[in-house]
């Protein structure tokens, strides 16, 4: 298996051979942040016509097929197009909070990058509390979305901008529990940590059933913490029109929308590193040539190609069934989805300490 | 028809009486009140729905008639109410009867300037604000000095008037407010996608609760009975099929009825069954698109499509047939346009072949679907009291337990001699609305079924003189459109142009109710309750 440690091992040598410390920590710094924006605009228009084609295929459509081949430079024009797209400037709005929301919006998703697992040494930062850093920093989100929409000065940002506030505290705890539960299967909150401990059996087959609950609970909770659909409240179009986002045009629109997406992506790369094994590729026990072969495919298509995956379960929901109603929406997280995480925890900590999994 | 005359005669010695083919009664207004109450809550009488309120400039008297309509007997009755006073007109409102009637009057007193007393809302309903003189009116001035165009936002107000009657007899002008002072209010359109149209409802809430809702209509009123006044008979009809534009065949099947019972023409079997083939039709391609719609309300965009790839194919063969794919123009007077398609009968048939999959597909996607059945049982309730009270006919009413389909209760064309079931469901709540127009597809499916086979020879069109004189009086007549019941007002004064020609849409009483039954629901209801009364806003703005 390649490990990238090597290539990131080198050019820290390299820079540190001319450069001073301090400088090569900044050098390395911008590199990463370019590498970083580089792979979100290329997530982000793949996604965004991933997405087209995926419902286009589910509504007996074609989906873009016209700029490009297939399509393909179709999310590049849309790209270029709200780029060249005038900010309009509003009367009777807080200008200051309303230019910083998407701002917060999109720096949210993109702290969330940083303890990804892209690749067998791919990761940007790998520290001891990778996982409880990724909650704490994509809870900074809905403060964008909060701002954004009371700063509009728009009722309808505004009922949209407070359905999205309870939505994704409510959902937050979810989250935070089911990756609890996995956390304490892997008895690490360290990103590599809990991939190198799915190395011989990725969790959701050797946590079994509490994994399993788990993974599902994730998903829907993830699905609510990113607003899609069928948890779209907070821009439930045909009641709020686009909700938070209403009096967004240009590219302020445009984070928005990115940060949507890319939260999709993050909401299933974390899937994958808790229930898939992050990079780690296939492996089952006893079928040492089958993993040798597994073993050839790069690590980071491994991660890329799970998450796009789980990402595919999640815009199949979106175009499948019809959004709820706020109070539903809050009913299964306080009535269901919470009582059945706890026990789940309970269940999992049984499990672990009679030593019943795989 | 006797038995009605005597007892009102006995109880009403005011009253006097006119034969037709619906018995019109004549009434003093200070008696009026009085008898609407008797006609409405007396077990002989029971004239529980309010049809439509005909507004009428006669000008030495202005007045409205009143279609009434048991639902117990199945009897029709008409009154008529005048008042010489073309100053300051005033009529009794029955506001407190009939629910619905508030909204109906305040038609009347846009159009025509007739003040209701006792309506608790004497606002203009369709035109603006502060439009000068009433349109409808025979001596109205049309000319754009009066009312230019205006350049300005028009002129909004939280307030409306309402003229109550106190014990003393004395009539009283008070200003009241629409919303409480402190109510936050929201504007749901008129501009906004589940509005299905310019419509506007300015919603108070609470939170996400609802308080309440002012229904703001008039954006796309374009005065067609006014307009229809300086038009030819033949020329009327074209104006049919830019109200409801899903129903253009019902309607169209309505007027050219009223005008050929007026004028004596007898059409011919072949085109009665064409018009019935084109209704169905149209009532299976316009279920359809509610249920796509619908569907797409509640985030469910996927749906959308399923129905439109049944609607693209109605569309097709009706395009054969009529020519355009919206606003058909195909039924004239004394038959239809042209003839059917040569391959119409095939068409119909590969439509009939997969329909059934098709609705099958959409239960199974969607009214079964977890989600879908929180969303829509339970919410808006409309109680079989209230459906009749408000007029809430069509798919809707029949949601709410009325049988109220004029297909079978007054059946005209050929209906009469078909078989099909008339769709009820008792529940009354957003579901039951949603499954009875499923289940209508099925049975307008069994109408075609029934006639495909059957298309008889004969001439699509009967002889019509080139000018349409029709003699002196008046006619009304409703069909059963896609939506409810829409009836004509056709009155002559034996000219070539109608004299009043007044169009009773069945959505104006399908979006006045959302106030009543959105009260304490959440603001995600009001769509969901307002996608399932399908109302369409050029009908009830006309």
């Amino acid at each position: 298996m390649f490990d990238f440690s090597a290539v990131t091992t080198w050019i820290h040598d390299f820079l540190s051979s001319f450069l001073p410390g301090w400088l090569t920590v900044t050098a390395e710094c911008v590199l990463i942040g370019v590498c970083l924006l580089l792979a979100y605009t290329v997530l982000a228009l793949f996604y965004i016509y991933y997405e087209r084609k995926v419902c286009a295929f589910f509504q007996c459509r074609i989906g873009p097929n016209r700029v490009g081949p297939l399509g393909l430079l179709q999310s590049v024009a849309d790209a270029i197009k709200m780029l060249i797209k005038e900010l309009i400037s509003l009367n009777h709005i807080d200008k200051f909070l309303f230019a910083l929301a998407p701002y917060l919006v999109i720096l949210a998703s993109m702290l969330a990058f940083a303890v990804l697992p892209w690749g067998n040494g791919l990761q940007i930062i790998d520290f001891n509390i990778g996982i409880f850093f990724l909650i704490a920093v994509s809870s900074i989100g809905v403060l964008g979305i909060l701002l954004a929409g009371w700063s509009s000065n728009n009722k309808f940002t505004l009922i949209g901008a407070l359905r999205s506030g309870a939505q994704m505290v409510s959902y937050e705890l979810s989250i935070g529990l089911s990756v609890l539960t996995m956390v304490c299967f892997a008895g690490t909150m360290s990103v590599g940590g809990i991939v190198e401990a799915q190395r011989d059996l990725w969790f959701i087959v050797s946590g079994h059933i509490p994994a399993i609950i788990a993974f599902i609970i994730y998903l829907i909770a993830g699905t609510a913490e990113t607003n899609r659909g069928p948890f779209d409240l907070p821009e439930a179009e045909s009641e709020l029109t686009a909700g938070y986002h209403t009096e967004y045009s240009g590219i302020h629109f445009g984070f928005f929308y990115l940060a949507e997406y890319l939260n999709l992506f993050i909401v299933s790369g974390v899937a994958t590193l808790l229930f898939f094994g992050g990079w780690m590729p296939l492996h089952i026990p006893g079928w040492e040539g089958f993993n040798t072969i597994m073993d050839y495919i790069p690590s980071v298509l491994w991660f890329i190609g799970k998450a796009i995956a789980i990402s595919f379960i999640i815009i199949w929901f979106k175009w499948t069934f019809p959004r709820l109603r706020i109070d539903q929406m809050l009913a299964l997280e306080w009535k269901y989805l919470l009582p059945i995480n706890l026990c789940n925890l309970v269940l999992m900590v049984l499990i672990i300490v009679y030593g019943i999994h795989l | 028809m006797a038995d009605i005359k005597e007892k009102i005669s006995r109880l009403f010695p005011e009253a006097t009486f006119e034969d037709g083919e619906t018995l019109l009664v004549t009434i003093p207004d200070a008696k009026w009140h009085e008898m609407a109450k008797t006609l409405r809550d007396d077990e002989d009488l029971k004239f529980d729905f309010l049809v439509t309120i005909v507004g009428m400039d006669w000008v030495e008297t202005l007045g409205a008639i009143y279609y009434l309509t048991s639902t117990t007997h199945n009897t029709h009755i008409s009154v008529k109410v005048t008042t010489t006073d073309r100053v300051n007109p005033m009529l009794h409102s029955v506001a407190d009867l009939w629910a619905i009637a508030t909204i109906f009057e305040r038609e009347v007193y846009d159009f025509f300037g007739i003040i209701f007393i006792n309506n608790p809302d004497m606002r203009r309903l369709f035109l603006s604000i502060d439009w000068k003189g009433f349109p409808l009116r025979k001596d109205y001035d049309a000319s754009p000095e009066t009312n230019p165009v205006p350049t300005d936002n028009e002129r909004q107000s939280d307030f409306t008037d309402t003229y109550v009657e106190l014990p003393d007899g004395k009539i009283e002008k008070r200003q009241e407010r629409v919303f409480q002072e402190d109510d936050f209010v929201v504007n749901i359109g008129p501009q906004h996608p589940a509005t299905h149209g310019v419509l506007r409802f300015r919603t108070a809430v609470d939170g996400e609760t609802i308080k309440k809702i002012d229904v703001y209509m008039g954006y796309i009123h374009r005065g067609i009975e006014k307009i229809c006044e300086q038009l030819t008979y033949p020329q009327t009809l074209h104006f049919m099929d830019r109200m409801d534009y899903f129903s253009a065949h019902p309607y169209h099947h309505c007027l050219c009825m009223t005008i050929e019972q007026a004028a004596g023409i007898e059409i011919s079997r072949r085109a009665q069954v064409i018009r019935v083939l084109m209704d169905e039709l149209s009532r299976i391609a316009s279920h359809c698109l509610f249920i796509g719609t619908y569907c797409m309300d509640l985030g469910a965009t996927t749906m959308l499509f399923y129905t439109l790839r049944v609607r693209e194919q109605i569309l097709d063969i009706m395009e054969r047939t009529c020519g355009a794919r919206m606003t058909f123009n195909y039924e004239c007077i004394g038959g239809v346009m042209q003839d059917l398609d040569v391959n119409f009968v095939k068409d119909v048939k590969e439509l009939l072949a997969v329909l059934p999959a098709n609705i099958k597909e959409y239960n199974k996607i969607f009214t079964g679907n977890v989600i879908a059945k929180n969303r829509l049982e339970g919410v808006g309730v409309l109680s079989n009291e209230d459906a009749r009270s408000w007029s809430i006919t069509g798919p809707s009413g029949r949601a709410s337990g009325w049988a109220c389909d004029v297909r079978k209760t007054d059946p005209y064309s050929i209906y009469g001699e078909l078989d099909f079931k008339e769709i009820i469901r008792h529940e009354g709540d957003s579901m039951a609305r949603f499954k009875v127009r499923m289940e209508e597809m099925e049975q307008s499916a069994h109408i075609i079924e029934q006639l495909i086979d059957n298309i008889p020879e004969g001439e699509i069109c009967v002889k019509v003189p080139k000018v349409l004189k029709l003699p002196k009086g008046h006619w009304f007549r409703t069909v059963e459109g896609c939506r409810g019941t829409f009836g004509v007002y056709l009155e002559s004064d034996g000219t070539v142009n109608p004299y009043r020609l007044k169009l009773v849409p069945p959505c104006l009483p399908l979006a006045a109710v959302v106030d009543h039954i959105t009260r304490g629901e959440k603001i995600a209801d009001l769509i969901t309750i307002g996608g399932s009364m399908d109302y369409i806003v050029p009908d009830m703005d006309r």
